[in-house]
Formats: structure tokens, C-alpha cells, sequence
């Protein structure tokens, strides 16, 4: 790679951190979220960038602990911003953006708790009229307010992406893991609450929510003699016997391929 | 002219030694507090010398047949020169013990010189290589000036010449054994040795007059009440006053060296150079001046410390890196052989703590299991509805259901463990053939929290404790019995603090008192040789050697002990969480620990413990079988229903068959 993050400077760079309280797979206890977390690393693995962190939600002593758990990679203070339980946070986040106005938003790609959606970066980005870049694995430098960044796809591979900033990334799972979260910053460090006016999320409140059943899975069945035939088996890549990859199209021509293949599925009628 | 010289000598000697301790004391005073009863302290001072400190030295007859020679010869010639040569006495009997005094060293001293013409590698040389000649001069020197005294040679003996040399060489004499003793010779040991004893940390672990052993191996808790204190020991200033003064004591014999098996690895840790780096972070400097073996792999020099400098530093070097922290297994072979009393495993993990609560630097996988813990209670992050799926076909009684139980079986983590799940199962057996009233907490249980505190985890441990703690006050029984020696200290040791008082077996010692009682009917053991792998935290953390070995002669097993057994037990490697932090080293300490094994051609080596049994079976093959005492005896067990169990048998001879695999 040309670039290492850790080597080029972002002095001046405000980078802002949008976290939110994880929930551990399989206890359920509270937890910071592995992917906000991860969003977190790769805002202080950029030398000399101010990182903020802001939190939007209701407000518990589990959901303190939690958030304690992000102070504790070495951040001195989370800005809360405190919701009543059900609210949208989306609309609140939009104010604390626009009056902190950061260059660049990160966030994990969606939540642990709560509606988990994913569309939060989008809702934001929309609203901020700023591009969005999902699964961001590194950001290589940021130069007159251009980000050169690789973006993870499928499989490993990578992308770099040129994005003029101010930007909202989402970062997933093929970031660098999150630092270890120590004690003793963890309590020390400030969780700077604030009240804002909360924004029913009336839509949601009409759902009813109840824990999803498992799905069955299908079985792969390996006819296998030997070793060596199981290993090609379980390395071989997922088969992908249709479908199509469309570069240099215009927006009207992806999103006409996208409305038929949905047709084709049976998703829309 | 000696006559006015030597007074001189003397007085300014003593003046000089007396600024020298106040600069030292003061040295030791940027510590931490920590109160000491002082008169009482001093007051046991000189038993815990003569006994518990004696015990240690004379492991090595010849060693501590010289020191006594030395030692006792030199306190009593320094008493008696200072009566007779500073003060001026002019008795013939003082003259003439004192001439006794000082012969009674000056042989010591040729024995110091001959150990020190060939050191072996573990002792310090440098300034160290000198002292011999010093303890001579002083003998030496002392008696001939005495001999006129006593009335040996006429008092105007010699001439001017003469006199300025004997001078001389009492001054050299003088320089090292009362100047030195204060202001940082060889001799230091004496002085700092003598206090390190009286305001030692660990009172408790000295014996007393009724015959008490003495241990104290527990790590003592952190207090956690205030955010703001500063969590562990990130400076030399931050342990406390008689934890430097404790490393000040160090006499760089090396023995902890010789006995620590990350150094014998390879690893960057050597017990010697580590306390003698928190005496040159003490002081302030660098470790330039260190004459004794370094950390494998690291130069001496490289590194340098202040009082209040940190101590790791998080980029670049400090004072000590933080891998040579992290190759230690808490095995306490150091702190066993120390003959100092010196605490290094407390230093090792209160510096361990500073890392991982305050710097969040827990080496490789030491911040995954540390979060497992923190999520799951269990460091392989396994769903702790799932601690009792191995024993789904065992119907195990559980506390929640019965409350009440003669035993509570502590199952440990080893749950998790398909190795360990077989030394579990062999322990219900023997506790079902013994008809002992047991039950278990099942899921109930988590983590002990032993390897979470090694790390450095205190919040963790403190956690887990508390909530464990919670969960034993709801029931009765009378004893607690584990198959993890680290659950068994932590849970006798450890758990005091916190609250939590119980009385805790380890599954040998309470088989014993089964067959004892006569509770067990075991048959004769057939197979090969065997030895016996003792666990460092039910040996030396917990001083049980006799009950596992009682339990294998009541096999019928005799033990063919490796040279390093007992108290001087090797360890396995896999404590203190050193499997986890994982530092590398020449070669693995397990490795070198099934050598021992294949030195005593075993055929078979009995632990008593998952981690041992582990670490040992992951040595590869051609090795000796590893076999756990609960299995030995599981084995050996005569059940009444012998025609079943037979059937039983042969009908999973049958399966086993059926399942074998067929190689094309």
C-alpha cells in the first residue's frame, strides 16, 4: 500500500465519532459496540486528528458502563446526548453535526441494539447533503480536503475511493480491531451529557417487535474422499452462478438492472 | 600513632555510614505509604533472621555454613573494635574475643574468596568480585591492630610505617563493611536486609514460636473505591516505601535466576535484573553498572529510570520492557529460593496492573480473554449457559436444587476443556464411589478470577469474586473441593479479602482423607514408572507436596521423583497467564519441563492440575502419558457392582470399535 495512515498527519482534522451501546451475542450485557469501536480505533489511529465521540440515546447505568468502555481506549470525554427511550435519534444528530461540523463521520454500519437498521449514516448523510462510503477498512491520507480511502468489499478486496470531505463513513468488521479499553481511563473519563428535545419516532412505535426465529440453514453436503477434497470444499468460494457486474453505467441504467432483478426475485410484484 | 588513627577511622566510618542510611532511608521514603508496626517489627526482626531467613540459606550447607562464619564473625568483631579501638577499652578479654571475632570471619572470608574464584553464572560480579578481598582486609587488618591489645606483641610493636599501613587496610576494611553498608556497596544487603525484614509487606508469612509455618502467597487486593488514584505501579515512587526497601535488600545471589523458568527458556525475564532495575529506577540511572546475567535477548544498557519516571514506557525503552513483565508465570520459584524474602511476583503483577488498567496494554490474546471474562465469565468467551453441557448425562446435583451439600464441587473452567471434561468425570466417579453428599453451582458458577487478577485485571477479578462470593452465601456446605489448584487459591487465599471464608481441598488432599477413612477401595496400580508434576499453586502457593503423594503410595504407585520436585517443582508454563501473553522465548518452558520428566524415565507423570495437564500434553511426542490423580484413582477404583460396570465395559470396547477409524 503507498500509504499508512499512521504516517501522514491530520493536524487540524475533526473527525467525529458516532457510538453507540453494543450488546454482547451471547449474554446480552451491555458492551461497546465491536464495530463503533472499531470506528473509534481508526479515528485515533489518525495522527493528530481531534476526535469527538457522540452518543445519542436513552440514557441507564448499563448503557453508562458501556459507553465508559470507549473512554477507556483513551478518550477523554463522550457527548451524550440524551433521548427519551423510543426516540429518533437521527434528527438530534443532525443538530450535534451541524453545530460541531466535523469533516469527516464515523460510525460502525449498524447497531447491536435497538432497530439496527443500518440507515442511520444514510438518514445523516442525507440530511447533511454529504456523500456516504460504507465499509471503510483504512482512510490512506487527506490532502486539501480530498480522502483517499480503501473500502472493503467482498472477499478481502479492496477499493480506494477518492471522497471530497465533509463525508459520513461506516466502518465493519474488516477495520482494524478496536483497542483494548482500560479501567482506569474508562472511569476517570467524562461522559458530557446534554438534553436535546427528542423526536418521537412514531413510526416505530406502531411495530411490534418480537425475537427473530431462527431460520433453518441448509445443509452443505461434501461428498468427500479424502482430506485435501474437503479442504477445496470449505475454501471454495460461495457459488455465484448468476448475476452480473455493471461498471460505467448511469444511475438510471443501475437502478433499472436493480428494479429487474428485484422483479426476477419476486421481491416486487 | 595507631592509637589516635584508629578512633578516627572508626568514629568517621560510623558518622559516614549513619548520612549514608539517612540518604537511603530517604531513597525508600518516596514510596507509597504503608504502615508498619515498627517496634514490633524490629522486635521479630531478629527471629525471622535467625530462622525463616536461615531456613532459606541453608539449602545450601556450604553457603550458609560460610555467611554464618562471616556474618556472625563480623557483627561481633564491629561491636568489639568499636568498644576496644574507638572507644579506647583497654580490656584484655574484650581483646581477646575480638581477636576470635575477627578469625571467625577472616575463614568465612577465604571461603567468600574461594566461591567467588569460579562464580557460577547465576551471581553478580562487578563490585560483588571485590568483597572478599574487602572482608579479608577487615579481618585481616582488625586482628593485627588488636594483637597489641591483647598483649600478644609489645605496645610500641612496629614502626610509623607499619602503623599507616595496618591503617590502611582497617580503612579499606572500614570503607566497604560500615561506609559501603549505607551507601550502596555490596554490604548494602546487610543494612537494607536487616530493615526489609522487620517492615517486611507479607508479615504473615514468617513463622512463629509455636512452630507455624508461615505462608502468605495470596496477592494482596487494590483498592478501587477512588477514580482518581492511579491504578498500579507505573513509577518506582509508586510501590510502596518497603517494597523498594524490599528490592534494596537483593544480594544478586542469582538463586531466583537459576529457578525461573521463563529465563531458563529464554524469555526477557531474569528475577535478579528486574529488582535490580527498580533499585536503579530507585536511585534514578541507568543499568549500565549491572554485573550479573541479563534479560535473554536484551543488552544491558539500553535502559534507564527515574524515581518518578515511568517504569515501561509506552513507546521506545524506559526503565524495563513490558514483555520481560509479561514472561512471568507467577510460579513463585523465585520468591521460594529468594533468601531475601523478596516479593517479586507483587512487583511483577502490580506493574501488570498499571499496563492493563491504565495503558489498556494487555498482550496478544490478554485483552480477548479479558473481555471474554468481562461478557461471559469465562475466558473463552463460551455462553455460561453451557458450563454444564459436559456433564448432560452425569445428572449432577445442583445447589440451586438441593441448597444444601457436605461438598460443593467447584468445577472450574475447565468445563469448557474436552481434556479436562475427562479428569471431571473421573472426579465424580471417585466422589460417587466415596458416596460423598456433593452438588455443584452448574451454571451458576464463573470464573475464579485468577487468571483475569494475574493479568493485571484487578476490576475483573474483583467482579468476579464479589458476584461468586454472592453466589456461595446462598448455600451450605462445609467444604469446597476443586481440581484447579488456581481456583483452590484463589478461592482459600484470595477471596478472604473480599469477604468470601471458606475451607477449600484440593481434590488430592481430599481424596486422601477418603482413603484415609477408608471411604476408597483402589486396586493395585499395574502399569510403568510414574512421577509427579507438583502444581506451582497447590506446592509452593499452598505448601501441599505430601497429600498427592499419598494418594499415588496408596496406588501402589511408587514415585520416581525428577530432580526438581517439591518446592523446587519446575513449572509447567501455563500460570500467570503466560499462555496467553505468549511472549516468545528460545524454547518452551513445558518442553524443558517434560525433560525432566524423561530424565526420570517415567512412563507416565501424575498432575493435578487443567493447566499443567494441558501444557505438559501439548509437548510432542514420543513423551510420557499425562494423567491427572483423579483419573489414576478412577481408575484404580474397586466399585461393588463389578459385573455392570464390566458389561459397561465391554459394551464401549463395542462402540469404540464400531467408531474406529478406517484408513484408506
Amino acid at each position: 500500500m503507498p500509504h499508512n495512515a499512521k504516517s501522514s498527519s491530520h493536524a487540524g482534522l475533526n473527525v467525529a465519532v458516532l457510538v453507540s451501546v453494543g450488546r454482547h451475542p451471547l449474554t446480552a450485557r451491555a458492551r461497546r459496540a465491536d464495530q463503533d469501536a472499531r470506528a473509534v480505533e481508526m479515528a485515533l489511529s489518525m495522527s493528530d486528528a481531534a476526535v469527538h465521540l457522540i452518543h445519542a440515546g436513552g440514557n441507564g447505568s448499563d448503557n453508562e458502563e458501556a459507553l465508559r468502555g470507549y473512554l477507556g481506549m483513551g478518550i477523554g470525554e463522550v457527548n451524550l446526548i440524551k433521548q427519551s427511550s423510543g426516540a429518533d435519534v437521527v434528527p438530534a444528530l443532525i443538530n450535534a453535526l451541524r453545530d460541531t461540523a466535523p469533516q469527516l463521520v464515523l460510525t460502525g454500519t449498524r447497531a447491536e441494539t435497538g432497530e439496527g437498521s443500518g440507515l442511520v449514516p444514510y438518514l445523516l448523510a442525507e440530511a447533511l447533503g454529504w456523500p456516504v462510503i460504507n465499509g471503510l477498512a483504512q482512510v490512506e491520507s487527506i490532502e486539501q480536503g480530498v480522502a483517499t480511502v480503501l473500502q472493503a468489499l467482498p472477499r478481502g478486496k479492496r477499493r480506494r475511493l477518492r471522497v471530497r470531505l465533509p463525508a459520513v463513513a461506516t466502518v465493519d468488521s474488516s477495520a482494524p480491531a478496536a483497542r483494548q479499553s482500560a479501567f482506569g481511563p474508562a472511569r476517570r473519563g467524562e461522559l458530557a451529557a446534554r438534553a436535546c428535545a427528542s423526536v418521537p419516532d412514531e413510526l416505530q412505535a406502531q411495530w411490534q417487535v418480537q425475537p427473530a426465529r431462527k431460520r433453518p440453514k441448509r445443509l452443505k453436503i461434501i461428498k468427500s474422499a479424502s482430506a485435501r477434497d474437503r479442504f477445496k470444499a470449505a475454501a471454495a468460494k460461495a457459488d455465484s452462478g448468476s448475476g452480473q457486474l455493471l461498471s460505467d453505467v448511469s444511475p438510471e441504467q443501475g437502478a433499472e438492472a436493480i428494479f429487474a432483478l428485484l422483479k426476477e426475485e419476486g421481491v416486487l410484484r | 600513632m595507631l592509637d589516635t588513627l584508629l578512633p578516627i577511622l572508626f568514629f568517621s566510618a560510623l558518622a559516614l555510614a549513619a548520612i549514608g542510611a539517612v540518604r537511603r532511608v530517604r531513597l525508600w521514603r518516596q514510596g507509597r505509604p504503608s504502615p508498619v508496626p515498627l517496634i514490633r517489627g524490629l522486635a521479630a526482626m531478629p527471629r525471622r533472621y535467625l530462622v525463616d531467613l536461615h531456613h532459606v540459606v541453608a539449602r545450601d550447607k556450604a553457603m550458609s555454613n560460610t555467611h554464618v562464619a562471616t556474618a556472625g564473625g563480623f557483627v561481633l568483631a564491629a561491636l568489639l573494635a568499636i568498644a576496644v579501638h574507638g572507644l579506647g577499652l583497654d580490656s584484655t578479654i574484650l581483646a581477646w574475643a575480638l581477636l576470635a571475632a575477627t578469625t571467625c570471619m577472616f575463614v568465612g572470608s577465604l571461603f567468600v574468596a574461594k566461591r567467588r574464584r569460579n562464580p557460577p553464572p547465576r551471581l553478580s560480579r562487578g563490585p560483588w568480585m571485590r568483597l572478599p578481598k574487602s572482608l579479608i582486609a577487615f579481618s585481616l587488618g582488625v586482628f593485627l591492630v588488636t594483637l597489641p591489645t591483647a598483649g600478644v606483641l609489645p605496645e610500641d610493636f612496629g614502626n610509623w610505617f607499619l602503623a599507616l599501613v595496618l591503617a590502611g587496610v582497617v580503612a579499606w576494611g572500614l570503607g566497604e563493611l560500615f561506609f559501603g553498608m549505607t551507601w550502596g556497596g555490596p554490604m548494602k544487603h546487610a543494612f537494607a536486609g536487616a530493615l526489609h525484614l522487620a517492615f517486611h509487606r507479607r508479615p504473615e508469612r514468617f513463622s512463629d514460636k509455636h512452630g507455624g509455618e508461615g505462608r502468605s502467597t495470596g496477592l494482596k487486593a487494590l483498592r478501587l473505591e477512588d477514580p482518581a488514584t492511579k491504578l498500579g505501579v507505573e513509577k518506582p515512587a509508586d510501590f510502596t516505601w518497603n517494597q523498594l526497601l524490599g528490592f534494596d535488600a537483593c544480594v544478586q545471589c542469582g538463586r531466583c535466576e537459576a529457578a525461573c523458568p521463563a529465563f531458563a527458556a529464554g524469555q526477557p525475564l531474569n528475577p535478579k535484573k528486574l529488582i535490580q532495575d527498580m533499585v536503579v529506577g530507585m536511585a534514578g540511572g541507568s543499568d549500565a553498572r549491572y554485573a550479573g546475567s541479563p534479560y535473554p535477548g536484551k543488552p544491558v544498557g539500553e535502559h534507564a529510570g527515574e524515581p518518578h519516571g515511568p517504569i515501561v514506557a509506552r513507546q521506545g525503552t524506559a526503565l524495563v520492557d513490558a514483555e520481560t513483565l509479561w514472561s512471568c508465570t507467577t510460579c513463585r520459584a523465585c520468591v521460594e529460593e529468594c533468601p531475601m524474602m523478596i516479593e517479586h511476583v507483587d512487583a511483577i503483577v502490580d506493574m501488570r496492573r498499571f499496563l492493563t488498567l491504565e495503558h489498556g496494554n494487555t498482550p496478544n490474546k490478554g485483552a480477548e480473554v479479558l473481555d471474554n471474562l468481562i461478557a461471559t465469565d469465562n475466558p473463552g468467551g463460551f455462553d455460561p449457559g453451557s458450563r454444564m453441557h459436559w456433564a448432560a448425562d452425569l445428572d449432577l446435583p445442583l445447589m440451586a436444587d438441593k441448597h444444601e451439600a457436605e461438598v460443593l464441587l467447584w468445577l472450574g473452567d475447565g468445563v469448557f476443556d474436552m481434556r479436562n471434561q475427562r479428569t471431571l468425570r473421573a472426579l465424580v466417579s471417585v466422589l460417587h464411589a466415596a458416596k460423598v453428599d456433593f452438588a455443584v453451582l452448574g451454571n451458576e458458577e464463573r470464573d475464579s478470577g485468577d487468571v483475569a487478577r494475574r493479568l493485571g485485571d484487578e476490576a475483573t477479578f474483583q467482579s468476579l469474586a464479589r458476584r461468586n462470593i454472592a453466589t456461595l452465601e446462598q448455600y451450605r456446605f462445609e467444604r469446597i473441593v476443586t481440581c484447579d489448584p488456581h481456583s483452590f487459591h484463589v478461592l482459600k487465599n484470595e477471596y478472604g479479602e473480599l469477604g468470601g471464608h471458606y475451607e477449600v481441598f484440593h481434590h488430592s488432599t481430599y481424596f486422601n482423607h477418603l482413603l484415609v477413612n477408608g471411604k476408597l477401595s483402589l486396586r493395585a496400580w499395574k502399569g510403568g514408572t510414574v512421577t509427579y508434576h507438583d502444581p506451582c499453586y497447590l506446592g509452593r502457593y499452598n505448601g501441599e507436596y505430601e497429600a498427592p503423594r499419598d494418594v499415588l503410595k496408596a496406588l501402589g504407585i511408587e514415585v520416581e521423583e525428577m530432580a526438581r520436585s517439591g518446592y523446587r517443582s519446575r513449572c509447567c508454563g501455563g500460570g500467570g497467564g503466560a499462555p496467553i501473553t505468549d511472549i516468545p522465548g528460545k524454547q518452551r518452558i513445558p518442553d524443558m519441563r517434560m525433560n525432566d520428566v524423561r530424565e526420570t524415565g517415567a512412563e507416565l507423570v501424575a498432575v493435578g492440575c487443567p493447566q499443567c495437564t494441558a501444557m505438559l500434553e501439548g509437548v510432542v511426542e514420543p513423551r510420557a502419558e499425562i494423567k491427572d490423580i483423579a483419573e489414576l484413582v478412577a481408575d484404580a477404583l474397586i466399585v461393588d457392582a463389578t459385573a455392570e460396570s464390566a458389561s459397561r465395559d465391554e459394551a464401549a470396547e463395542k462402540t469404540r470399535r464400531a467408531a474406529e477409524e478406517v484408513t484408506l
